[in-house]
């Protein structure tokens, strides 16, 4: 049911064209980060505020909405993230990739290939990839508009010399279609080759820092690396417990407290999905 | 003798640098005014002066940090001062180097010493770890630096190895211009001393050219093949070293040999 003490989506129509602007800026010129006014929102920073203005900037009536957190529509922030878009809009919502025409997600990119016309809107902490070795926003901002990436190999330089091999996990740096460098939000290095060339349009909005990039569809996405330590999409050594997948990425959790450990799909409705047409795995229930 | 001939050669050629009339003001005070010269490839250029008297000012806008108000710069021909940016950024990263008076102006203090040397590499392309780690050591080598120190961050480096592990990253591309402002300053006296014998093979191994700010004449006797002397931010006398530090024509050159010679 729609609060109607409010306009379609929370904000007001002058906000959602300004942010629109904004994210047809970051469309033409993929991986440049566009400034935006962010607004106050009902919730605090750390909960999306920069993914739920774009989501709210993006939604129409006939949409149908999916929300993640981790990979999960039933946690905390995906869920109440999916209610204030269902008080505010009452448009459609669902959990199946598939089905969804526009996901908000913190984190992961859903396992089912996306397909033509859907968006993917990320939530951002820190959209700055240089912020790390150069903290002057003026300097960062110069270092882009000359593609001056050199710094960016210098991180990874101390990966390896430090770890032996890059040991950066998540928000793992990106070269946009060979020109800007981009932080592809934290999601694991694992969904890194799921950002290249994807026919849905990946939007990304960092609330505090009022930044808004994105990525057209069918954009060459390349993870920096070196010659002789080449990119990998690394997970854990195993296969989900529950659906027996070998290839999605994997969340490790304790199931008691002698250390008895289980591996499980992050994506919720792609190992739900697997277990309905039958799939098992290491610790499923043996009767079905 | 080995001084006149690189004069000599070096004259034959086309100069490297070349500076006309540059002024650089600041609001109605002067920092520098009218200054003039050509350095020739391979050459070591030195300028003295008290302090306040411009050596920094002219440093800064010879190295493209500041912008001069008036005169010309040339390098290799090409007039320095109507680059775009990033043609001018690209220079400073690649044919010329940078050696700041305080080591924590010119690295990276989070970063190790290995990363330090090889951030130009990187900057200029270099994608190879294995290719960039072994040059960061050879540098770290060359500037005395032992190389299992290759992962210890610079903080944890003593002044004078800071400096040196400055001077490595700075040179880890091949410059061909090289500008120091008081390299050996704030060292003591006798780690000065390691590090411009240091200086001095580099650059005759490497043959730079250099122009070097510093108020120490040991240091510009060591090293400088031509010297200018400043004072109120104008060039007061040049020439070759040795003949402006053993006959100084004006006073206050005059001035300036004999306090040393007094301490
Ligand atoms: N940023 C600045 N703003 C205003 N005046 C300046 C600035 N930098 C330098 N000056 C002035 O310009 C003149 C030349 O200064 P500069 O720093 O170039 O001298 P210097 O020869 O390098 O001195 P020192 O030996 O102490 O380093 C001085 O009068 C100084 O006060
Ligand atoms: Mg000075």
């Amino acid at each position: 049911m729609t609060d109607q003490a409010y306009n379609f989506a929370y904000l007001d129509e002058q906000t959602k064209r300004m942010l629109r602007r904004a994210l047809l800026k970051a469309l033409a010129v993929p991986g440049y980060q566009v400034p935006f006014a962010s607004r106050e929102m009902p919730m605090p920073y750390g909960w999306g505020t920069g993914g739920v203005q774009v989501t709210a900037a993006c939604l129409t009536p006939v949409d149908r909405l999916k929300v993640i957190d981790q990979g999960a529509d039933d946690t905390t922030n995906a869920v109440s993230i999916r209610r204030f878009f269902q008080r505010t809009s009452g448009v459609a919502v669902t959990e199946a990739t598939a089905e969804a025409t526009i996901i908000q997600t913190r984190h992961r990119i859903p396992e089912q290939p996306l397909s033509e016309g859907q968006i993917l809107v990320y939530q951002v902490p820190i959209p700055e990839p240089l912020r790390f070795l150069e903290p002057r926003e003026t300097e960062t901002r110069k270092m882009h508009e000359l593609e001056e990436y050199g710094l960016m190999h210098v991180k990874l330089y101390e990966d390896i010399a430090r770890h032996g091999e890059v040991s950066t996990a998540y928000a793992y740096p990106v070269k946009v279609e060979g020109r800007y460098v981009m932080d592809p939000s934290p999601i694991p290095k694992f969904d890194n080759p799921k950002l290249n060339d994807s026919p849905a349009i990946q939007l990304f909005g960092a609330g505090r820092e009022c930044r808004i990039y994105a990525l057209p569809p069918f954009t060459k996405v390349v993870s920096l690396d070196f010659d002789d330590h080449p990119f990998q999409a690394s997970k854990a050594e195993h296969n989900c417990d529950l659906c027996g997948c070998g290839t999605s990425y994997l969340d490790e959790v304790i199931t008691d407290d002698q250390g008895s450990r289980m591996f499980v799909c992050s994506d919720t409705d792609f190992c739900a999905t697997r277990q309905a047409e039958g799939h098992r795995g290491r610790l499923s229930p043996e009767a079905a | 003798m080995v001084m006149m001939e690189r004069q000599l050669s070096a004259q034959a050629a086309a100069p490297l640098l070349s500076v006309q009339g540059l002024s650089r003001y600041y609001g109605a005070r002067i920092g520098c005014k009218d200054v003039s010269f050509d350095l020739y490839p391979g050459e070591v250029m030195g300028i003295v002066g008290e302090s306040g008297s411009g050596k920094s000012t002219l440093l800064s806008c010879l190295a493209g940090h500041q912008r001069p108000d008036a005169g010309g710069l040339s390098y290799n021909g090409v007039d320095v001062l109507a680059l775009s940016e990033a043609e001018r950024r690209r220079l400073l990263r690649s044919d010329w180097a940078y050696v700041h008076q305080n080591p924590r102006d010119g690295l990276r203090m989070g970063v190790s010493a290995g990363g330090n040397v090889g951030e130009r590499l990187m900057a200029v392309g270099a994608r190879h770890y294995g290719q960039i780690r072994d040059t960061a050591t050879d540098w770290l080598g060359r500037v005395e630096i032992a190389a299992e120190r290759i992962d210890d961050r610079p903080s944890a480096f003593s002044g004078g190895m800071q400096q040196r592990l400055q001077i490595a990253r700075n040179l880890v591309t091949a410059p061909k211009l090289v500008f120091m402002d008081e390299p050996t300053g704030g060292l003591d006296v006798s780690v000065q001393a390691r590090l411009l014998d240091l200086l001095r093979g580099l650059v005759r191994d490497l043959g730079l050219s250099v122009v070097i700010v510093t108020h120490d004449l040991a240091v510009v006797r060591l090293l400088a093949d031509r010297l200018m002397v400043m004072k109120s931010g104008h060039v007061v006398e040049a020439g070759l070293t040795d003949q402006v530090l053993d006959d100084p024509q004006h006073a206050y050159t005059q001035l300036l040999v004999s306090s040393v010679l007094q301490v």
